[in-house]
């Protein structure tokens, strides 16, 4: 028995004054949901399959295209939303686990929003950007507690001890971790010439590093997951960096499953398995069951690139984040990389995504005042990332204790992504989470590196901005100076745990 | 932990080193153009060979410490001793023998070269394991093996020979390969079905499976002095996936 | 309504600075440091004055003197019992002379101490010295003793400050009866008006005394690092800070003061970008280690302490900053008529870039030899 549940969601409406039937949309829709019917000669729309991902209002000549989302059918229930009613529909139709992409979509609050930053008024002057000094470079490694120096004969002073090697960053804003699989070829090298560029870093994923991407490797990072999906010495030596992916915020405590139909001869290259396997990488790492083999995996991969590049560890910030990134800087990583509940992802299990682990702006904030508790904050680095929308969003974050926040969503933004929240498709109009090489084709890496460089050279500029207005002209000066956060519409649960004033306390 | 390590020729005294000097010591040594060496007194020193590259010859005698050949590319190590953890955790290349038995986590995602333990292994034994085109590897377990033997396998063979094995003690208990994919393990019979992962079948051998066990069999009594005869009396049977996309309906 | 008081909030504050220096280690009379600070009368609001006296009781030269405000004799009492349980010897007790002014009213109780480590008590077997007990000693009574506040607790140095104009805090305190190697003051022109003796400045910690003109943005990364090292901020100013900034990298990790000077007031990326590679190296290290001890934003320091005294600015300059020489004698002020007033033809003036350190060092063989100068008056104690 077929009882369908699931009502369109999306209404595409089409001025048909203004409709030349040039069919672009047709051709543009991933979905399927733009039809000509070549009888009647006339271009139609089948609501149903439509996403709202936008690629046709976008790229219609004529603006004859709209999209509008259908009023509520149901019942009005403060119980029961559309969505809960249509999952069901769909899973007493397959059996199957509903699967998400993109963030977490619920309406819970958003902390940034409820923060307000600070600005110098007489007693200390802000400072004018454009003209005077500004630092954004950051380093991020692991730093000894004490510096050690020797004074030589002639005066002169040298550090004695040289430091564990560090990475250096000219805007403390990097790409998170989007693997080849999940993401398109052309997204991948957009990302990574945007980050040498800018002089920052970008994040392969778990998805091994493709070769023509090797070039790239003083501004990468790369990988190790469960998987080890293209994992070889070859591959640990390429990167910057050596991130080990214990979680991810949108799905904590769960692994991913790249299905075979998208490992294409290219990718099947670049994980290093044969095409059309699933590629699978479960949650745990089978040789990480405790802290203790946490460290031993480090210094494998240390051991095995001699010491020469820092290593993370990326966690999802879940109830015990502050006790486990104590725990990971004991275990020798040099950076902790911390996923909110609204981190991205290419795929995963919508109840996972939609219930499961803590903002990261509470996460970040439990997490660096524990590391200071233990006297250990400034041995490490710490990097934020789960949905950073803008750049106000991050100075917030640093003010709470960051080194550097990834970017991840809003990097795909910037070339092209409308979050229809259905990367797992394949279906991607816009070329970026798709293998189809038809749709892959459309995101060109030139197009895609410039646009992400505009990106971060206009939020740098915002940063030096609010920075200046700070009267800071170096982004150290921030980092966990919560003096200059300030609270709106927070219980005093949350400031305590934020570490923050309410908005008219004093200094 | 002493600072200075002794080296005498080939020879490398590693008793109270720390696997860090130890390992710079191999790579100096390497880079001095050696093409073998011999590690003695080692007792618990991880990351023997870890992300080395080299064809060299490594003779290490004691208790090599976890994650030995982690990463490596290459070497051919052969140990006369007891392995511990993670021995040969995403090796690439080379070969590895083991005259004793190892810990649990044996091959995790190794990729290439081939590993021969001439005792037993631990739980997880070969999770993870891929191949690439020409990058297949093997891993021979001449005893029994733990639980989860080949968990989330998705190329490359596994051979258990299950010498040794007794009622209390069988080829591999239970939970045999779940997840897995891809690639083939050989292992000899009983395998009752209660043992096996959902997405793998027992299947009789091939012609080609069964030449294959034979060579690899041979290689085996060459290596550890066994007798293949005696080894091949036993019937053996494969378990490989039943298809190479398990998860292909588990979504809404 | 209760007032609120330093520790309880951050007050920023505004204020002038000066500071004199004998090279030769020659002790002369309070007069001139009061002169000079008086001259910046505008750059205060009566709000706290004080003076810093570094070699000013030569009778007990290796005697900690604590000057303590008390609001009570209960508090009084309180302190004298913790002294005696943290096993110090009281050598001499007494307390501090001062003058009856109409101009400075609600003077606390006002002791001084001059105590001897108990060395029945083995130090030498102690993690920490004698130095980090007395700093134990003076946040307990900071923060145990209710009504309490040590002023200053260095050898053969006292912090003289209190509520009111500066001039009118050295007449107070009869500081032309006072002869010191280095004097150091503050005039304070608070963003609110606590009026409490212990928030005036100099701060005083151990040998070194503080005082400083501006306000940091940096203060909450600042303080946390801080709070790491073990430090408790309990005035929440930025001359605290500052104070125990340089208690951690001057006194503790034993740096050379052109490092520390660098860590405050560090050069910029571009700057340390075309350094030679090891000084480079160092340069970038101090940064990524230190980062969050730089003071970022307006400042200008006078530190005293038994050796000498320096000055510096932030590395942009953004608070004013004069020094001079004449003869044996080092001048830092905020203002250049600040050292005219008493030094009207010095040898050399100079404004110090932002992040240059200027440091007068009391050279030994020279200050064997006692010498009178400028004015005369009986040293005290």
């Amino acid at each position: 028995m077929k009882i369908d549940m699931g009502s369109a969601r999306f209404r595409v409406i089409r001025d048909a004054d203004r409709c030349i039937n040039c069919r672009i949309c047709v051709r543009q829709c991933g979905f399927g949901a733009q039809k000509y019917d070549s009888e009647l000669d006339a271009v139609d729309t089948e609501d149903r399959l439509c996403v709202a991902c936008h690629r046709c209002t976008s790229l219609c000549p004529t603006a004859a295209l709209s999209i509008e989302e259908r009023p509520l059918a149901y019942r009005r229930s403060g119980s029961w939303s559309a969505d809960h009613i249509e999952f069901i529909g769909r899973q007493a139709e397959t059996g199957g686990v509903l699967l998400s992409g993109m963030g977490n979509d619920r309406s819970l609050p958003v902390y940034w929003d409820h923060l307000l930053l600070n600005a110098s008024q007489v007693t200390n002057p802000s400072i004018d950007p454009l003209r005077e000094p500004m630092e954004l470079r950051t380093y991020l490694g692991r730093k000894p507690e004490r510096l050690e120096v020797q004074t030589q004969p002639d005066g002169t002073i040298r550090l004695a001890k040289q430091l564990y090697p560090a990475v250096q960053l000219e805007v403390p804003i990097m790409f998170s971790a989007m693997s080849y699989g999940s993401i398109s070829y052309g997204v991948c090298e957009s990302l990574a010439r945007a980050a040498a560029q800018v002089g920052t870093l970008y994040n392969t994923g778990e998805g091994g590093l493709h070769q023509n991407l090797r070039r790239y490797g003083a501004n990468t990072i790369v990988q190790v997951a469960s998987g080890r999906f293209g994992v070889d010495r070859d591959y640990l030596a390429s990167g910057a960096v050596i991130e080990i992916k214990i979680g991810q915020g949108a799905k904590p405590g769960i692994g991913g499953h790249l299905p075979g139909e998208k490992v294409s001869q290219a990718i099947s290259r670049t994980r290093m398995i044969p095409v059309g396997t699933d590629a699978l990488s479960p949650a745990p790492h089978h040789d990480i069951y405790s802290i203790e083999d946490l460290r031993q995996l480090i210094f494998a991969v240390k051991e095995a690139t001699e010491y020469t590049k820092p290593v993370s560890a990326k966690i999802a910030a879940v109830h015990n984040v502050a006790a486990i990134a104590s725990g990971i800087a004991r275990a020798g990583a040099d950076i902790i990389a911390i996923d909110g509940f609204r981190g991205g992802t290419g795929a995963a299990p919508t109840m996972i995504r939609n219930n499961v682990g803590i903002p990261i702006e509470l996460a970040l904030a439990a997490a660096d005042q524990r590391l200071r508790d233990e006297g250990i904050r400034e041995q490490v680095s710490l990097v934020a990332s789960g949905g950073f929308r803008c750049s106000a969003d991050l100075v917030k974050a640093v003010a709470l204790g960051a080194d550097a926040i990834y970017i991840g969503t809003a990097a795909l933004v910037a070339i092209g992504c409308h979050l229809c929240q259905k990367c797992f498709t394949g279906k991607c109009s816009w070329g970026i989470a798709t293998q189809d090489p038809n749709l892959a084709k459309r995101v060109d890496p030139e197009i895609g590196a410039e646009r992400l460089v505009n990106l971060l050279t206009a939020w740098s500029h915002e940063m030096r901005e609010m920075l200046g207005g700070m009267g800071i002209n170096s982004i150290e000066s921030l980092r966990g100076n919560r003096l200059h956060l300030r609270a709106v519409g927070l219980s005093e649960k949350e400031c305590q745990i934020l570490g923050v004033k309410c908005a008219g306390e004093a200094m | 932990m002493k600072d200075k390590v002794k080296v005498n020729g080939s020879e490398l005294d590693a008793h109270g080193l720390h696997y860090s000097e130890l390992n710079r010591q191999i790579l100096r040594l390497l880079r001095k153009g050696q093409q073998s060496m011999t590690l003695r007194g080692v007792n618990g020193q991880r990351y023997i060979g870890a992300g080395i590259q080299a064809k060299a010859q490594l003779a290490v005698h004691g208790t090599p410490g976890n994650d030995l050949a982690a990463f490596a590319d290459g070497l051919q190590i052969t140990v006369y001793g007891n392995g511990q953890d993670a021995v040969a955790n995403t090796m690439n290349k080379g070969k590895l023998v083991i005259h004793g038995s190892v810990g649990d986590l044996l091959g995790y995602s190794l990729r290439g070269g081939s590993v021969l333990i001439k005792g037993s292994a631990g739980y997880r034994a070969g999770v993870h394991m891929k191949q690439y085109v020409d990058q297949k590897p093997l891993l021979v377990i001449g005893g029994t093996a733990g639980d989860f033997l080949g968990e989330y396998m998705a190329g490359g063979d596994l051979v258990v020979l299950g010498l040794g094995c007794t009622a209390d003690h069988p080829v591999v208990e239970d939970n045999i390969a779940p997840g897995m994919h891809g690639g083939r393990i050989i292992l000899p019979e009983p395998v009752p079905e209660y043992s096996l992962g959902r997405e793998v079948h027992v299947y009789e051998l091939t012609n080609e499976d069964l030449a294959f066990l034979r060579q690899t069999t041979l290689m085996y009594s060459q290596t550890f002095g066994a007798s293949a005869q005696h080894i091949l009396q036993r019937r053996f049977v494969k378990v490989a996936p039943k298809g190479a996309r398990p998860y292909q309906a588990m979504y809404a | 309504m209760q007032r609120m008081l330093e520790g309880e909030f951050r007050i920023p504050s505004g204020c002038a600075v000066s500071g004199i220096m004998n090279c030769r280690g020659i002790r002369f009379p309070g007069n001139s440091i009061v002169d000079s600070i008086s001259l910046m009368h505008e750059r205060s609001n009566g709000l706290g004055g004080g003076f810093a006296a570094h070699g000013v009781y030569p009778d007990l030269p290796q005697h900690y003197a604590l000057h303590v405000f008390y609001s009570d004799h209960a508090a009084k009492e309180g302190t004298e019992e913790l002294i005696a349980a943290n096993d110090w010897t009281v050598a001499h007790d007494e307390p501090i002379p001062t003058r009856k002014t109409g101009l400075v009213a609600d003077a606390p109780l006002i002791w001084r101490y001059f105590l001897q480590a108990d060395l029945s008590r083995d130090d030498r077997h102690s993690t920490t010295g004698v130095d980090d007990r007395m700093l134990q000693l003076v946040l307990a009574i900071n923060d145990g003793v209710s009504g309490a506040f040590v002023a200053s607790s260095g050898r053969n140095m006292g912090v003289f400050k209190g509520v009111g104009y500066p001039e009118d805090i050295g007449e107070f305190y009869r500081l032309d009866e006072y002869r010191a190697h280095t004097w150091i003051a503050h005039g304070r022109f608070p963003t609110n008006t606590p009026g409490w003796w212990g928030g005036a400045h100099p701060f005083g910690l151990l040998d070194l005394s503080v005082v400083h003109n501006g306000e940091v943005s940096s203060y909450g990364a600042n303080r946390r690092f801080l709070e790491m090292h073990g430090y408790k901020m309990n005035l929440q100013t930025d001359t605290e800070v500052m104070a125990y900034a340089l208690d951690l990298l001057w006194r503790r990790y034993e740096y050379p003061l052109e490092l520390v000077a660098a860590v405050l007031a560090p050069p910029f990326w571009k700057k340390i970008d075309r350094m030679p590679k090891p000084q480079r190296e160092l340069y970038t290290a101090l940064r990524t280690v230190y980062g969050s001890l730089m003071m970022n934003g307006p400042f200008s320091i006078i530190v005293g302490w038994s050796g000498g005294m320096f000055a510096l600015n932030d590395r942009v300059k953004l608070r004013s900053l004069v020094a001079a020489e004449q003869g044996d004698y080092l001048y830092a002020a905020s203002e250049e008529a600040a050292i005219r007033q008493v030094c009207p033809n010095p040898d050399r003036v100079w404004f110090p870039r932002g992040g240059e350190l200027v440091v007068g060092r009391i050279s030994p063989q020279q200050a064997t030899q006692p010498h009178e100068a400028l004015a005369t008056g009986g040293d005290v104690a």
